[in-house]
């Protein structure tokens, strides 16, 4: 296996308060990796960091062999890198398809692209998103918006998808549903996944690699194959 | 002249002050909405349009000049707003009272700078005939109805500058990804919209249309370097009333603003009319803090 993505030494505050240090992290291409933690630890803000929207105080973040650290954030998308925020971050008076149509500004620039609309697949993996295409995006259900979100990361045909919580709000039956779609976006696309879940169960059922955060520290990692969820709760649970 | 001709005269007229609203405040809006900056130099680029229009009149007189000087006031003020967003306004992005204070200095610059290149008396833009004229109503129900052409011509130009920014905001790409950033500019980042290209761009098509209604205003009156004061006050009345950043609150807006002026003349002096004007502005900001249209989904209030 190749490296997709590797983090070096970074660092990020907030003003004067450290919230990252030097964190170290490799994830292979065609991999899944799961960063788990307590609330707080700032496994978002590392994810924030990787896509560009929080600023490196120091480190380098290597991407496809290229040190992305330079680039802004919509640089980083351009480049490969594919996100689904906390929250989902749906745009909410835009229209579904609009929504999904800002996704194929990571497109822009690109010479690997092989199609430029809305690939099928977003739609095959999320046949909801055809039929609600023309509502309003700030009116859908949480569930909704976060197949939404998935899909609008997709649009941009990433190589690495970086996914914040999608199971959280979300009820049981779609959680399923995302999962699978998980699942199909790893095998079928062959995109890389990085998944914070705090959800251990989620996580487990389809990552091969896991990272646990302490306090803006990567304090513990492993193969989730030769370690099961319950093990590591208690580095998660409060 | 009958009642109902001179109500109907003063509606026209209501129409007409609320082109030049929309024209002076579209610029504005688009820009507060975007990235949050007030430009205190908005006015100076009205001036500039209309300068920009008397010294097309003189390498273009005749008939179609004022037609030629629209797309050069566009192009110059527009160009002018670029700099000014690259050299200043994105700079300070983060401190938006700085900004403030910025662009305010750079305002009195440009006001100097016409002062020393044309005078401090105005130039005059000599309306070409064919605007001269008036449409009369001379017999029926609206009989003594007079409306000038100039008149006319404002509310044309107006409506097609509301079409056109509203074609390119909700049929473009680039309207798409304006959308996107207004709505969520980090998530919009991280999507691969080069919002600081957007901001740019937004912010000289906001000057490039205040440009146009500087073309505008030299046909109603002499261009001085401080021209653009006078509108800059009612252009942020209409932003701030319209719900800050979007189109259809301005124009609504403007348009309640132009028929009140207009209406409210019928029974009071024009000084009365705008201590009226500012004593409804209060009123309604005391009811409706949010402006006339406001951002309100689940997503939000979740």
């Amino acid at each position: 296996m190749t490296t997709l993505l590797k983090l070096e030494k970074i660092c990020t505050a907030y003003g004067q308060s450290k919230v990252l240090w030097d964190i170290d992290m490799t994830v292979e291409h065609g991999s899944s990796v799961a960063l788990i933690g307590r609330n707080g630890v700032g496994k978002s803000t590392l994810l924030n960091s990787i896509v560009g929207v929080q600023k490196l105080t120091s480190g380098r973040i290597v991407f496809r062999d290229q040190d992305v650290s330079v680039l802004p954030a919509y640089g980083r998308a351009r480049a490969g890198i594919g996100y689904v925020p906390q929250g989902r971050h749906v745009f909410p008076q835009l229209s579904v398809i609009e929504n999904l149509t800002v996704g194929l500004a990571a497109l822009s620039g690109r010479t690997d692209v092989t199609q430029y609309g809305i690939a099928d697949h977003i739609f095959d993996l999320f046949p909801k998103l055809k039929q609600i295409g023309h509502r309003k995006a700030g009116l859908l259900s949480g569930g909704e918006q976060q197949q939404l979100a998935i899909g609008r990361a997709l649009a941009g045909q990433p190589k690495l998808l970086l996914l914040d919580e999608p199971t959280e709000g979300i009820q049981p039956s779609v959680v399923k549903q995302i999962e699978q779609a998980l699942r199909r976006i790893r095998v079928e696309l062959g995109v890389t996944i990085v998944i914070v879940e705090q959800y251990l169960d989620f996580a487990w059922s389809f990552s091969e690699q896991y990272y646990v955060m302490q306090r803006g520290q990567i304090v513990r990692q492993g193969s989730t194959h030769n370690e099961t969820a319950a093990e590591i709760a208690h580095l998660v649970n409060i | 002249m009958q009642e109902s001709a001179y109500l109907l005269g003063q509606v026209f007229n209501g129409f007409s002050v609320a082109s030049l609203f929309i024209l002076a405040a579209l610029g504005l809006a688009l820009s507060f909405g975007l990235m949050r900056v007030i430009n205190m130099a908005h006015g100076e680029m009205l001036m500039l349009g209309g300068y920009l229009a008397y010294m097309t009149l003189q390498v273009v007189p005749g008939p179609l000049g004022i037609l030629a000087a629209m797309p050069v006031a566009f192009l110059g003020a527009a160009i002018l707003g670029g700099i000014l967003e690259w050299s200043v306004i994105h700079r300070l992005s983060a401190r938006p009272l700085d900004t403030l204070l910025a662009t305010w200095g750079v305002s009195l610059v440009l006001q100097q700078a016409a002062r020393n290149m044309f005078g401090a008396i105005g130039v005059e833009v000599v309306a070409p005939t064919w605007l001269n004229h008036t449409v009369s109503v001379d017999s029926g129900f609206f009989k003594g109805l007079d409306l000038p052409f100039t008149r006319i011509f404002i509310l044309i130009v107006a409506a097609l500058v509301l079409g056109g920014i509203a074609l390119v905001l909700n049929k473009t790409r680039l309207g798409l990804y304006v959308r996107a950033v207004n709505q969520d500019r980090p998530t919009a980042a991280a999507m691969g919209v080069n919002a600081r290209r957007i901001d740019l761009l937004v912010f000289a098509l906001g000057t490039g249309v205040a440009g146009l209604a500087g073309v505008i205003l030299a046909l109603l009156g002499p261009v001085t370097p401080t021209v653009g004061q006078s509108y800059i006050v009612p252009a942020f009345l209409v932003v701030i009333l319209g719900g800050l950043g979007s189109l259809v609150g301005t124009t609504i807006v403007s348009i309640i603003i132009g028929l009140f002026t207009a209406l409210i003349e019928i029974f009071v002096d024009v000084s009365v009319a705008q201590v009226l004007l500012l004593v409804f502005v209060i009123l309604f900001i005391q009811i409706r803090p949010q402006g006339v249209i406001s951002i309100r989904t689940r997503a939000l209030e979740g």
